[in-house]
């Protein structure tokens, strides 16, 4: 099957100031409008235009065929979307929130991450997953919970998380013409959080590519998602009192861009892993690992991560189970005087 | 229809009066020399697995007719999103057979570059999408394909497979119900062969049948002999045609019996009565297929010498030219896990090509645990 090609719109040029979720809005809007293939399906996503809003618009331009609701099945949502992508489409799977993608294992880990390899490379998938993750909105367990550890830990899946507009688009925008499968993770916590700069159009930041959020001498911080706005809060207090704090956004945890992160550790000499997940096997044991493999000897204190506790997500007491600046804070001390 | 049995032969293997769909004699003697072929490939397989020279083996002894039949009345531009115990099919759809054998030893000409147990084929030019182990996952799949087919106004049917036990898989209820809110081109085959490994079909569902279920998804559900070709083929060729008329999917329960062992791993004797087993011998479908051709005339002993010989040689020469070709190379680990090598991947790549340069790491070949 070969694609439609049609050029954008007139006029899609220059930025615009946007919020995340009218970035990925814009992004799906744009694939749509240049790849006939891309479809978008969820629950909620037709008329309604998602929970978020994150589709809003999609079906009114598109039409129900290629922007629709589902029956409230998760496993179907993904299931479906492996079927289009190895017949030849681009599908893109919202999952409500992550917390209720668990129905959908089977077909996300044993069969989208597998299916290329497992066919020797005759059949592949190439599809995204978005899905709304991560607290801060008052969720309680079931709507606020960052569970990327486990798509980090199967090979086959790429997995995208984005901490600005721009990015959101770009990424997005990179991960729809993935051939792989992408699990593109949104922090909802910043979809409508400060507005940003959106280039208009043709917008792709590649995936794999780490982002210096802030640069900085004496201390690394590696974050994403949400995190990042928290880290730079962070860094701004830590500068007043002779911090220089250097800031990288991941963007991509697999695959990760180690080039960046091990060059800024190499410089600074400290590294604070900042992640909401659970602390205990979360993706910043992979982060801690990997400096402690490759750049151990350029380190002056502990590698110290910042996390979720292990506990499940909790509702009246999130503010203390979630990263927040104080914490950020007393972790970059502790790479200093321990 | 999704509690009475669809037949077409009677137990002498005649066609019932106005139920012969009429294939032509050649058509007719191509299924049965496909059946024939398809148990002598199951035969050679176990063999060669109990002689230790594959890991693992897969029977469909029994299920000829149930998969051959239904998959006849796809067209090959059709696709399959098959289950683990339809070999035949790409025997019908012209899979060479060394490719099918090279599967097995999992060697350099294997399609899937040995990254799969024996059985689990994929074969894009055949339109059979690449097997899985867990259960009912490609029945979702198949909707899905199906819906991307009338996005696109494609006119593809799918068809898809599954077992008794898949039927209380979670993906059989999504599957049909996604396939039916979509109106989606699918066939779904439900080979009802009695066991799912030691557990018995009454202990997967309390339904009357597997085809009434397909009632609660709003889709017609036939039940029909799935020891009897002309039968399967009958209801399949109805539920094709009408998903390619855009009326939808269709469950087809065949009724069957797995006449071997779950797989190479397993012996049935531990669990099930020999009765059993012998009561379904009798209704083996190659054999009563033959009693078919036999009293129309296409069947004789030069026939069935020559369908039995043909299928033993070629399988025997496959058997050969797989055994004496290499393991896929070592750096192939590393491919098809993305479309490109991440560096993640490179730098592996790299530290085990270095190890084994340096000799010992890789050269022991591992053994069989299954």
């Amino acid at each position: 099957m070969t694609a439609t090609k049609t050029k954008p719109g007139a006029g899609e040029t220059g930025t615009k100031v946007m919020t995340m979720i009218e970035a990925i809005t814009d992004a799906m809007r744009t694939e749509m409008r240049n790849d006939d293939r891309v479809v978008v399906f969820g629950e909620d996503v037709g008329k309604k235009g998602g929970v978020f809003g994150a589709t809003m618009g999609l079906f009114d331009e598109f039409g129900e065929k290629r922007c629709f609701d589902t029956p409230l099945s998760e496993c179907g949502i993904i299931g479906a979307a492996v079927g289009m992508a190895v017949y030849g489409m681009r599908p893109i799977a919202e999952i409500q929130f992550l917390d209720f993608i668990y129905p959908a294992f089977d077909q996300i880990v044993s069969e989208a991450a597998k299916m290329r390899y497992r066919s020797g490379g005759e059949y592949t998938c190439p599809m995204v997953i978005r899905s709304p993750y991560g607290g801060g909105i008052r969720g309680g367990h079931y709507h606020s919970q960052s569970s990327e550890a486990y798509f980090c830990h199967t090979p086959g899946l790429k997995v995208v998380i984005p901490s600005t507009p721009a990015d959101a688009k770009g990424l997005l925008i990179a991960s729809i013409r993935d051939e792989d499968p992408v699990m593109f993770l949104e922090p909802k916590r910043i979809y409508r959080h400060g507005k940003g700069e959106v280039p208009l159009g043709e917008h792709v930041v590649p995936i794999g590519k780490a982002r210096i959020a802030r640069e900085g001498t004496d201390v690394t911080i590696l974050c994403y998602g949400a995190m990042v706005s928290v880290c730079e809060q962070a860094a701004a207090t830590a500068e007043q009192a002779g911090r220089s704090v250097e800031i990288v956004d991941l963007r991509t945890l697999v695959p990760l861009d180690e080039a960046t992160v091990l060059a800024s550790v190499k410089k600074t000499g400290r590294v604070v892993v900042v992640y909401e997940a659970p602390k205990t096997c979360g993706y910043g044991a992979e982060l801690s690992a990997l400096i402690a493999e490759k750049c151990i000897e350029w380190l002056e204190g502990p590698v110290v991560r910042v996390a979720g506790f292990d506990t499940p997500f909790p509702y009246t007491l999130e503010h203390l189970y979630m990263p927040d600046e104080k914490r950020v804070l007393a972790g970059i001390e502790k790479t200093f005087t321990w | 229809m999704s509690l009475e049995l669809l037949t077409v032969l009677d137990k002498d293997g005649k066609a019932q009066k106005g139920k012969d769909p009429n294939l032509p004699a050649a058509e007719l003697q191509k299924l049965y020399r496909l059946m024939v072929a398809t148990r002598a490939l199951d035969e050679r397989g176990l063999a060669l697995q109990r002689q230790g020279r594959i890991g693992f083996y897969l029977q469909s002894t029994g299920q000829e007719a149930s998969h051959l039949g239904a998959a006849y009345a796809l067209k090959d531009s059709d696709w399959l999103f098959p289950a683990y115990r339809q070999p035949g099919i790409l025997l019908l759809r012209q899979v060479p057979i060394d490719k099918v054998i090279c599967e097995w030893f999992g060697n350099a000409g294997d399609t899937s570059k040995g990254r799969q147990m024996p059985v689990h084929y994929s074969f894009r030019q055949a339109n059979f999408v690449s097997i899985s182990s867990p259960i009912g996952t490609q029945l979702t799949q198949a909707a899905g394909a199906g819906m991307a087919a009338r996005i696109r106004g494609d006119d593809t049917v799918f068809m898809t497979f599954c077992g008794d036990g898949g039927t209380s898989s979670n993906d059989f209820h999504t599957g049909l119900n996604f396939a039916a809110v979509y109106k989606a081109p699918v066939v779904f085959v439900c080979e009802n062969n009695g066991w799912a490994i030691s557990v018995p079909s009454e202990k997967q569902t309390c339904s009357e049948s597997m085809a009434i279920k397909a009632d609660a998804y709003g889709m017609p559900g036939i039940r029909v002999d799935g020891n009897d070709l002309l039968a399967v083929y009958r209801a399949c060729k109805e539920a094709v045609d009408r998903a390619r008329r855009g009326e939808g999917p269709t469950l087809i329960e065949t009724v069957t019996y797995r006449m071997a062992s779950h797989s190479s791993s397993d012996d049935a004797a531990r669990y099930r009565d020999a009765k059993e087993y012998e009561a379904w011998k009798k209704k083996d479908p190659i054999a009563r297929f033959q009693q078919y051709l036999k009293g129309r005339k296409l069947w004789n002993e030069a026939f069935e010498k020559e369908c039995v010989e043909g299928a033993k040689a070629a399988i025997g020469a496959a058997v050969t030219a797989a055994e004496a070709m290499a393991n896929p190379g070592p750096e192939t680990l590393f491919d098809d896990v993305y479309m490109n090598l991440t560096p993640q991947l490179k730098e592996q790549r790299q530290e085990l090509h270095d190890l084994m340069a340096k000799g010992g790491v890789g050269a022991e070949v591992g053994h069989f645990p299954l």
